[in-house]
């Protein structure tokens, strides 16, 4: 009999630090299933035995309960899918305004606070030090009672020639309805964003093959507005406007911003645009004088050093903190719950849960929700911060 | 805060109920008994039904029935720890078991009795109905002129659905502004952010008179919905339940026989009447049955009063409510209240 020498039989040894490696990974991923599993099988046993409805049909059944603000049709008979539709495109709508009117503030205080003029410079400082340290739960509450809601009633309300009314009730506004010279004008409007990429296209391979350069932005706002404006004057206006007006307990016509959501999202740019001018203020001073001076000296006048030298490199600085801000934005925007705001929070995870007694079902969906915003934001931003990223070679 | 700590304690009701043990019958009178204290769930203060007065003792017809339970329980009214919890915290609260019994003004509806884990114990604390509370100065008579009305509601409540009904059904629009608490509410309310404050009726007389101005504001004759209130408890626990029920059918049963806190302690010893004997205990095992004190009813009724003393001394014409018996007398007084005998 002969004896098969081979390659030495590679046996399994706790000594072997691979081995050891994989073991403890599976070991990991053993404990945390079983630890979801005897969570959620411990659940279902408990709410079976108490006898509470459990699973996600109840989102079928009708609500039956008004909504103070809805951006899509509802009505009392419609399902909490759609109340939960409802919730979510309001805490949409506040975290898309609040982030662009934040950053716009942000980066205005933040600029001004980098200020020679002392006066600006010590204002933009208190302005940062006073909204930053306030609790924004607390901001909301003071916009909320102590300013809107002590505008007069409907009938004594600031008028604003004719056009914008605010009181108690809100910003009562003229809303805008298409005429007949809607589409069309919707349509001009397309044709001249196309003249104007094209425009540009043309004028940055001009000047690559000649150095001459082009009034780009002013001759995209030419077209931006001559494009349109013949259309106009073709096809007639694209909007005409409903006045809003005094009708029995309030104005009827017209749109309106209640004054939960003003306040609410008064209250969080306020709140996040200090935190974003402190970022930008960083973000700027992060960029070495001698930048500044070394384009100076390559010729490049103030404005290009700015939009070309200065801020590309800022951004760098000023984006990943800027994300976690926008981010702080969208999750604050669940403290509306106590000014009464119909957003996910209140009106799913509050008069939801409330009518339907599944808090397990409804938190879950709700903190999903903040999780899918949230990590959306994340990835775009990312993404954002990879393009403009330094790219190293 | 409020907000944040109304989420958390719902998420962590949530959590309980994923990690804590099953409930059997029994089980909550003997977890009672152990810790020594009945745990009640009340309103975030709502007067004549719970609100704490100046040194924090809570008031009202709600907190009293806890205080009766305790007194049949450990023969001590005082053996209550109250948890204030907001409309929307409360089923919650319940159903995790951090509170023993849900005495919070609570609407008895079908769904909330079956398909949430929660059972009404059947006794009605107070019938009441929505209405609504509106400035004198917009002139409104009825309730059937608030088209186009901006209306207070509190959250999580069944008002919410009650009054979309309503104003469905007569074909009126509305705008809802829905706030947590009811001092949200009455806040906006004054500062007119809403034309009309809408609750049960009670509620309505009780938020009046906390606003800065009382008699500026009408309760409008309309009422639009039937509010049976009654104290709650867990499902499948009926020797719990039976106590709960009990005790308020008990106090009834007091009032009805003509025995005060007063008198009590004198009639338990020198009845002649086979009704109250047994009533209180000087006769038969009853108590035993239902697993409580021999002498509960004379515990209750000593220590918290007969359900008219109790109706009196938090909702009647003595408070600031003056509210009327009303729906809440006893059956043979021209009310509803009526509860089936002790034997």
């Amino acid at each position: 009999m002969q004896t098969q020498i081979g390659a030495p039989k590679q046996k399994l040894s706790f000594s072997d630090p691979k081995v050891r490696a994989w073991l403890f990974q599976i070991i990991t991923i053993v404990a945390v299933v079983s630890l979801g599993w005897y969570l959620f099988n411990n659940t279902q046993t408990n709410l079976q035995h108490r006898g509470i409805t459990s699973g996600f049909d109840f989102l079928e059944r009708s609500a039956g309960f008004g909504i103070a603000q809805h951006l899509i049709d509802y009505t009392e008979s419609d399902s909490y899918a759609r109340v939960f539709v409802i919730g979510l495109l309001n805490t949409l709508l506040v975290t898309v305004i609040g982030v662009v009117l934040a950053t716009l503030l942000g980066f205005i205080i933040g600029v001004a606070r980098l200020s020679p003029n002392w006066m600006i410079n010590k204002l933009a400082t208190v302005y940062v030090e006073v909204f930053r340290n306030i609790p924004p739960l607390l901001q909301i509450l003071f916009w909320y009672f102590a300013v809107f809601l002590t505008m007069p009633l409907p009938r004594n309300s600031h008028n604003l020639g004719d056009t914008f009314f605010m009181s108690a009730r809100g910003l009562n506004m003229p809303a805008a309805l298409a005429a007949d010279g809607f589409w069309p004008f919707v349509a001009s409007v397309g044709v001249a964003i196309v003249a104007i990429v094209l425009m540009a296209r043309w004028a940055n391979k001009r000047f690559e093959a000649t150095g001459v350069p082009f009034h780009k932005f002013w001759a995209g706002l030419a077209l931006f507005i001559v494009i349109p404006a013949l259309c106009v004057l073709i096809f007639g206006v694209p909007l005409h406007w409903e006045m809003p007006r005094l009708a029995g307990f309030n104005f009827v016509g017209g749109w309106v911003l209640i004054p939960e959501l003003l306040a609410l999202t008064l209250a969080l740019t306020v709140y996040t645009a200090a935190f974003i001018a402190e970022i930008v203020r960083s973000g700027i001073e992060s960029v070495s004088h001698g930048q500044t001076e070394a384009a100076r000296s390559l010729g490049l006048r103030p404005g290009p050093t700015l939009r070309k030298v200065i801020i590309p490199q800022a951004l760098r600085v000023i984006i990943p903190p800027l994300t976690s801000q926008y981010l702080n934005l969208a999750k604050n925007s669940s403290l509306a719950a106590g000014i009464g705001y119909p957003e996910m929070v209140s009106l799913f995870a509050g008069t939801v849960l409330n009518q339907t007694g599944q808090a397990i079902e409804v938190i879950a969906i709700t903190m999903s929700v903040y999780l899918a915003i949230s990590i959306s934001i994340s990835l775009l931003m990312n993404w954002y911060n990879k393009r403009i990223a330094l790219i190293e070679r | 805060m409020k907000v944040l700590k109304s989420t958390l304690a719902i998420v962590t009701a949530a959590t309980v109920l994923g990690i804590s043990g099953l409930a059997q019958a029994g089980a909550t009178l003997d977890a009672v008994q152990k810790k020594g204290f009945v745990q009640c769930g009340v309103s975030d203060g709502l007067p004549g039904f719970s609100v704490p007065d100046a040194s924090g003792k809570i008031l009202g017809i709600d907190a009293d029935y806890c205080r009766a339970v305790a007194a049949a329980v450990f023969g001590d009214a005082t053996k209550v720890k109250f948890s204030q919890l907001n409309a929307k915290e409360r089923f919650t609260a319940l159903q995790s078991g951090e509170v023993d019994i849900l005495s919070r003004n609570t609407t008895m509806t079908s769904s909330r009795d079956a398909g949430m884990g929660l059972k009404f114990s059947g006794f009605i604390t107070y019938y009441d109905g929505i209405g609504f509370l509106v400035n004198s100065k917009l002139g409104v008579k009825s309730a059937k002129e608030l088209d186009g009305a901006t209306i207070c509601i509190q959250a999580g409540t069944t008002t919410e659905l009650n009054v979309s009904d309503y104003f469905r059904g007569n074909n009126l629009k509305y705008t809802p502004i829905t706030f947590d608490t009811s001092d949200e509410s009455a806040k906006s309310l004054e500062s007119g952010r809403c034309d009309v404050l809408t609750s049960d009726k009670s509620q309505l007389f009780a938020q009046r008179s906390k606003l800065a101005a009382p008699k500026d504001y009408v309760v409008l004759p309309e009422t639009i919905s039937k509010e049976p209130l009654g104290p709650v408890v867990r499902n499948g626990d009926d020797e719990w339940l039976a106590i709960v029920r009990w005790v308020g059918y008990a106090m009834l049963n007091a009032e009805e026989a003509g025995i005060t806190s007063k008198n009590v302690e004198a009639e338990a010893k020198a009845t002649k009447n086979p009704d109250v004997a047994r009533l209180l205990g000087a006769d038969g095992e009853y108590g035993k049955d239902l697993k409580v004190k021999k002498d509960w009813v004379v515990q209750i009724v000593k220590q918290v009063g007969n359900y008219g003393e109790v109706f009196e001394r938090n909702l009647g014409k003595s408070t600031p409510l003056e509210i009327d018996r009303g729906l809440n007398a006893l059956w043979n007084n021209g009310g509803i209240q009526y509860a089936p005998p002790v034997r």
